[in-house]
């Protein structure tokens, strides 16, 4: 099984709660947060494997170059434009679908490639995790994303993946193909605003989803009739503690402060399950 | 024209919850804006009256004339996103919209479409004018939603002749985020004093050094673990960051966003007094011209 968990606002505890999910039950963890990174700052994984990742943008030989401006044509990201006697290529527009390679008249552009990111594999405490790291400077975490999950995910055990905050192009590609979604919001008017947006987002997919309540006591009761409302059922409360915050803050994982967790994260399973 | 962006690289840090205090705290007219487009938060602090909206498209997608379509499967073999099935069905959640299938298909059958991603918001609150935005859930091109949002907000500034632009960002370090720095004068970064925090901290630290815009930093929640206070401030004199002061944990935080107010409006408590002194280091720092 594929348990995503994800959040439209950040800092709700996402990480906290995939990391502890997957000490409780010795899943695999991969993190497609690719922009911040953290479960790794957690588990400090001995590393057995670095792979980088490029991306293709176009190489253009102007010796051979008509300036004709077919390529500047088809490209709809404005990333490579012609002017008299030079082609500019902007490879951070660049989206990689070929189009100027496809239809250069004197096939004079060709494969080029920058690093787009790095991924990491290795092992903590039995867990298996990978995690991308993007580069500083890359727009485009989605690819990253796309790779990480091809290299790692398998077919069987329970794997979780701990998605980037958000609701955008990015989240979507970490829980496209989940089994389930798990959206961790807290009872601020913050986190209904945006747990609105992420089962929207969630929906759009087909995964069905659940929610888990951190921080929950904080006195704003609007959240629970809003579950009811659009039919998501409320899995799990993790109480809003200031040792649970000060524990993070050292890099304690979350079954450290609670270790009586880990019977709510089996029930929480076997409701997935059915 | 000052810019000044309020970005965190880790979400959740506080910045809506001080960019909404120091825009209430500040007597020089500006305009807001907020381009955090995925989960727009500023306008829940700022009693925002709405003036208008207006839809935002961006991007295309294929529409396929079946009429016209011979099924040679062209269009698939040009894609390369695997976004055309061996059924030729377009998944929109693959498609770049890049239009390689539209300009080779043969018959002409597919068109490449506008589409509408998202909305943009004018309102105005007791704060100053405020441009927001929404994009709709999983759509891509939240950069450029981002990029209108401070087209309009430097046109409303010119406008109406304010000097300054306040600017609650979003979370991370890519496309939203690198679209939100063109043009900004400079960034208050938001870091909370956790492992992630300092990580991320440092990532996002690097992305201002490769776009050349100057950073400040506000450590919130300083309290909860002051040892990890300190290796955050260490960390920012390496990376070329000013610091602007420390916040710490305050529960009446929490009752400024029950109340949907501004925290200096709210509560005379730990937090808001900690902000009225970062207010006056800003004001000296970055607005320039003395203490207000």
């Amino acid at each position: 099984m594929i348990l995503a968990v994800a959040s439209g606002k950040g800092g709700t505890g996402k990480t906290t709660l995939a990391v502890a999910l997957a000490q409780a039950f010795g899943a695999r963890l991969l993190d497609a947060d690719v922009e911040e990174p953290n479960a790794h700052l957690f588990l400090k994984p001995a590393l057995s494997v670095e792979e980088e990742v490029y991306r293709m943008v176009p190489s253009v030989d102007e010796s051979r170059c008509t300036f004709c401006g077919k390529c500047k044509e088809i490209c709809r990201f404005k990333a490579i434009t012609t002017l008299p006697g030079t082609v500019l290529v902007f490879p951070e527009m660049c989206h990689g679908c070929y189009g100027c390679l496809e239809v250069c008249p004197e096939g004079c552009i060709e494969e080029g490639q920058v690093l787009l990111g790095r991924l990491y594999f290795g092992k903590a405490q039995g867990i298996e995790l990978a995690y991308g790291v993007l580069e500083v400077g890359e727009p485009m975490a989605s690819p990253l994303i796309k790779a990480l999950k091809e290299r790692f995910l398998g077919r069987d055990g329970l794997q979780i993946i701990d998605c980037p905050p958000g609701t955008s192009c990015a989240v979507l590609t970490a829980v496209r193909g989940a089994d389930f979604c798990l959206l961790v919001t807290e009872p601020t008017p913050f986190g209904l605003h945006d747990l609105r947006q992420a089962a929207r987002a969630v929906r759009t997919l087909g995964v069905p989803a659940g929610v888990i309540v951190n921080r929950a006591g904080l006195d704003y009761p609007e959240l629970y009739p809003f579950l009811e409302k659009e039919g998501l059922p409320l899995l799990l409360e993790i109480p809003n503690r200031r040792e649970i915050a000060e524990a993070y803050a050292r890099g304690e994982g979350l079954l450290a402060v609670m270790p009586e967790l880990k019977s709510s994260f089996e029930k929480l399973l076997e409701e997935i399950r059915r | 024209m000052k810019e000044i962006l309020f970005l965190s690289g880790k979400g959740g840090t506080g910045k809506t919850t001080i960019c909404a205090a120091l825009a209430s705290l500040w007597e020089k007219p500006k305009v807001i804006a907020d381009v955090d487009v995925d989960a727009s938060n500023l306008p829940l602090l700022l009693s925002p009256r709405l003036l208008s909206q207006s839809p935002f498209q961006a991007g295309w997608e294929p529409v396929r004339d079946e009429g016209k379509c011979t099924g040679c499967g062209t269009c698939r073999e040009k894609c390369r996103f695997g976004a055309i099935g061996e059924d030729l069905t377009i998944d929109p959640f693959d498609c770049e919209g890049c239009g390689v299938c539209a300009w080779f298909c043969p018959e002409e059958a597919i068109v490449m479409k506008e589409k509408e991603v998202g909305k943009i918001f004018l309102s105005e609150t007791p704060y100053g004018p405020l441009v927001h935005a929404e994009l709709y859930p999983g759509e891509e091109n939240s950069g450029k939603l981002v990029v209108e949002v401070k087209r309009r907000a430097r046109l409303l500034a010119e406008e109406q002749g304010l000097d300054f632009i306040l600017i609650d960002g979003s979370p991370g370090i890519g496309c939203p985020v690198i679209a939100s720095l063109s043009g900004v004068s400079v960034c208050i970064l938001v870091a909370e004093p956790t492992l992630s925090g300092l990580h991320d901290l440092k990532r996002l630290a690097a992305l201002l050094r490769h776009f050349k815009i100057p950073g400040y930093l506000i450590i919130n929640k300083a309290d909860l673990a002051p040892e990890m206070s300190s290796e955050l401030l260490n960390s920012a004199e390496r990376e070329g960051l000013s610091f602007l002061g420390s916040i710490p944990y305050d529960p009446e935080v929490f009752e400024c966003l029950r109340l949907g107010q501004p925290l200096p409006l709210v509560s005379k408590g730990p937090a808001s007094k900690a902000l009225l002194e970062i207010n006056g280091h800003v004001y000296k720092n970055i607005v320039g011209g003395g203490e207000q």
